[in-house]
C-alpha cells in the first residue's frame, strides 16, 4: 500500500553548510509502507518544482503520537534549496514510503558502506543490525563528514575515509572494504549507497571476496511509483529496470556497470 | 517490517521569527466527492460513453496498477494505457526526465512489454474495472499499426489511440505524426483493422495541427487527442551535456497548457469527430478550460507525477465547477469558448 500525506517538520538541523537532517512526524506511514532500511520518501517541494524529490530515508522512529522519519539530503538545486529552507512546525507533502529496500536478515552482521549524501540511508541498516554490522564511510573530506556519531553508536566499527585525507584513511571506500575482507569476510552482505563509480568498485571488491553484495542506485524521477518509467537502470541481462518500484537496491550482479 | 529502536537525534535548531505552518484540515489527500444531484457527468466520445470526461493519458499512467494502490481508478473515465508497440521494448538510456519550470521533459521512449504480453497480463484485470480502456498503439510502419489494432479489438479493448507523434523513437512515431499523407496512410489502415472507435493521438510539432487534424478525419478516424509533448532540451551548465542522454525529450505538465488549449481550439474549429483535450491539465479548471475550448473530454497527464491524485480530483472539482455554473451537463462545456 501507498500512502500521501501531510507530514510535519519536527526537527531540523544543518549538518554541514549544505546538508540538512530533518525529522518528520510520520502518520501513519512507517507503520503501513515501511518494508525495509533503504526505501525512499517522495516530498513536494513548493509551488516552484513540478516533480517530487525522492529522499532516501534515514531512520525511521517509533514514537507517541506518530512515529518519525528521519530524512537526510543536501542542497543541490531548486527543489531542495526550497526544501533546506522550511522550518520546525511547517508541513511537507509526502509519499512514500517507495521502493523495496535492502533484503537484510534481522541477525545478520553486514558491511555498510556509504559514500557523501550515499550515507544516511545506511543508518536504517546499522539500526536494523545494531552494534553488529560495521560501517565504511567516505567523504570529500573532513568537513563533509556526517552521522558520524550515529553510526558510532550503531555499528560494531565505523572506518572513514576522505578523497582528500583530512580524516581518516586517505582515499576512496573501496581500499577499507578489501582492508576490512581481508581480515574477516564473514559478513553476510556487503550493502552500498553512493555515486555509481564507488558502486562499481565496492562491487568489484565484494565479488573478489565472494561476499554477496546490494547497492542503492539513482536516478533522475519523476512518479516514483513506477508508472512513468522515467528513472530506468540498465540490467546486466539487457532489460530496464526502474529505480522507484524495482530498486532503488538492487544485487549488484544484476546492474549492468558498463552503462 | 523491521523494528527500528529509538535512537540518539541531534538537537533541533531554533528558528526564531517564524510561525510555524497551520496543521492542514485532514490528513487524507482526497476526499471522494458525492454526486451532484441533476448533474449528468458522463459523455460520449466516439460513440463511447464515458462516466466522466476525465481520462488519464498515455505514459502517465501505466496500467493502472501502481495509482490503483492509491486510490480507487473507477472513479476515472477512460485510462490511456503505455504506448504499446508490436514487440516488447526496453526504452532509451536513462537519463530520461529532466524537469523544466512547471513541467519536465521525458525521453522514454515507448518502454512496454509489447501488446501481446498487455493482452495476456495487463487487460483482464483492466477489464474487470468499470473504466473505459483506450488503447495507445504506435508501429515502424501501417501494417504494425494494423495488426496492433486487429489483436487490440479482438482482445476488447473500447477504443485505440493511434499515436503518430511520439517524439523520442527514431523510427515511424513523430514521422506519421507531421505529414497529413502519411498520418492518413495510418489512420487508413488502423480503421481497415479495428472493430473498435479510433482515435488519432497529434502531434504539436507542426506549423498547422488542422492540416494533420483534417487529413486524419478524412480517412476516417472517429476521434482526434491532442497534443502529444513538444519537443525541447535542457542543458547542465557545469557539465555542458544535456540533461537528457537523448539530447532532446518531450515537455509536458503545465508549462504547456496555453498551447495545448490554442491547438484544441483550432482543431476543433476544422474538424467535425470529437476531440480529446490534453496537455498541461492539473485540476477541474484546466478541465473545464480544455473543454470550452472543445474538447468533449479530457486526459490528465503529468500532473500524476506532482500528485497521485490529480485524475480523481480533477474529476470531483470539474463536477463542483459544472454545478456552480448551473449546468445539467457536463457536456455543455464542450466548445462553448465565446471568442472575440
Amino acid at each position: 500500500m501507498k500512502v500521501e500525506t501531510k507530514c510535519k517538520i519536527v526537527q531540523k538541523v544543518w549538518l554541514n553548510q549544505d546538508t540538512v537532517y530533518m525529522v518528520l512526524e510520520a502518520g501513519s506511514i512507517v507503520r503501513d509502507t515501511c518494508k525495509a532500511p533503504g526505501q525512499f520518501v517522495h516530498i513536494k517541494c513548493g509551488e516552484g518544482s513540478f516533480l517530487r524529490r525522492p529522499i532516501s530515508v534515514c531512520a525511521c522512529m517509533e514514537g507517541e503520537p506518530e512515529d518519525t522519519v528521519a530524512i537526510v539530503f543536501e542542497r543541490r538545486g531548486t527543489g531542495t534549496d526550497w526544501l533546506a529552507q522550511r522550518a520546525c512546525g511547517e508541513y511537507l507533502d509526502v509519499l512514500g514510503f517507495l521502493g523495496n529496500g535492502f533484503t537484510m536478515k534481522p541477525e545478520g552482521r553486514y558491511l555498510l558502506v556509504g559514500g557523501g549524501i550515499g550515507v544516511p540511508p545506511m543508518r536504517g541498516c546499522a539500526q536494523y543490525t545494531m552494534g553488529r554490522s560495521t560501517a565504511i564511510l567516505g567523504f570529500r573530506t573532513a568537513q563533509r563528514a556526517i552521522l558520524l556519531d550515529c553510526f558510532r553508536q550503531e555499528c560494531a566499527q565505523v572506518l572513514v575515509a576522505t578523497d582528500d585525507g583530512t580524516m581518516g584513511h586517505h582515499g576512496f571506500v573501496d581500499a577499507l572494504v578489501r582492508q576490512v575482507l581481508e581480515k574477516d569476510r564473514d559478513f553476510t552482505a556487503v550493502l552500498a549507497c553512493g555515486p555509481k563509480p564507488m558502486l562499481r568498485s565496492v562491487w568489484n571488491v565484494a565479488k573478489e571476496f565472494g561476499v554477496p553484495c546490494q547497492v542503492s542506485m539513482e536516478e533522475r524521477m519523476a512518479c516514483g511509483v513506477g508508472a512513468c518509467l522515467g528513472c530506468a537502470t540498465p540490467m546486466a541481462d539487457g532489460t530496464m529496470k526502474h529505480v522507484c518500484k524495482d530498486g532503488p537496491i538492487f544485487p549488484a550482479e544484476e546492474v549492468d556497470w558498463n552503462a | 517490517m523491521p523494528e527500528y529502536n529509538r535512537t540518539w537525534l541531534p538537537k533541533a535548531e531554533q528558528f526564531a521569527g517564524r510561525c510555524p505552518a497551520e496543521r492542514p484540515e485532514t490528513d487524507e489527500p482526497w476526499t471522494p466527492a458525492q454526486p451532484i444531484d441533476g448533474l449528468d457527468m458522463s459523455v460520449t466520445l466516439a460513440g463511447m460513453t464515458m462516466k466522466n470526461p476525465v481520462v488519464v493519458a498515455s505514459g502517465t499512467f501505466g496500467f493502472g496498477r501502481e495509482y490503483g494502490q492509491l486510490y480507487d481508478i473507477s472513479r476515472l473515465g477512460g485510462i490511456c494505457v503505455k504506448g504499446l508497440t508490436p514487440q516488447r521494448r526496453e526504452g532509451n538510456p536513462a537519463p530520461r526526465i529532466a524537469e523544466t519550470p512547471m513541467g519536465m521533459l521525458n525521453s522514454v521512449g515507448l518502454q512496454n512489454p509489447g501488446v501481446d504480453a498487455f493482452i495476456a497480463h495487463e487487460l483482464p484485470r483492466l477489464r474487470d474495472i468499470d473504466i473505459r480502456i483506450i488503447a495507445n498503439i504506435s508501429g515502424n510502419t501501417p501494417e504494425e499499426y494494423g495488426v496492433m489494432c486487429e489483436k487490440l479489438s479482438a482482445a476488447g479493448v473500447d477504443m485505440i489511440e493511434v499515436n503518430i507523434s511520439c517524439p523520442n523513437v527514431k523510427a515511424g512515431g513523430l514521422a506519421y505524426g507531421t505529414r497529413p499523407e502519411l498520418a492518413a496512410e495510418v489512420t487508413e489502415e488502423a480503421k481497415r483493422h479495428s472493430t473498435v472507435p479510433v482515435m488519432v493521438k497529434l502531434s504539436p510539432n507542426v506549423t498547422d495541427i488542422t492540416e494533420i487534424a483534417r487529413a486524419v478525419e478524412g480517412a476516417g478516424a472517429d476521434a482526434i487527442s491532442l497534443i502529444n509533448t513538444i519537443r525541447g532540451m535542457r542543458i547542465d551548465l557545469k557539465t555542458r551535456r544535456p540533461i537528457l542522454k537523448m539530447n532532446t525529450g518531450g515537455l509536458s505538465g503545465p508549462a504547456v497548457f496555453p498551447v495545448a488549449v490554442r491547438m484544441v481550439w483550432e482543431v476543433a474549429n476544422a474538424v467535425k469527430v470529437p476531440v480529446l483535450g490534453m496537455g498541461g491539465v492539473s485540476n477541474g479548471r484546466d478541465a473545464a478550460e480544455m473543454m470550452l475550448a472543445g474538447a468533449t473530454a479530457v486526459s490528465v497527464g503529468a500532473a500524476c507525477f506532482a500528485d497521485p491524485y490529480a485524475p480523481v480530483k480533477t474529476v470531483d472539482e470539474l463536477a463542483q465547477i459544472a454545478a456552480e455554473q448551473g449546468l445539467c451537463q457536463v457536456s455543455q462545456l464542450t466548445g462553448a469558448v465565446r471568442p472575440w
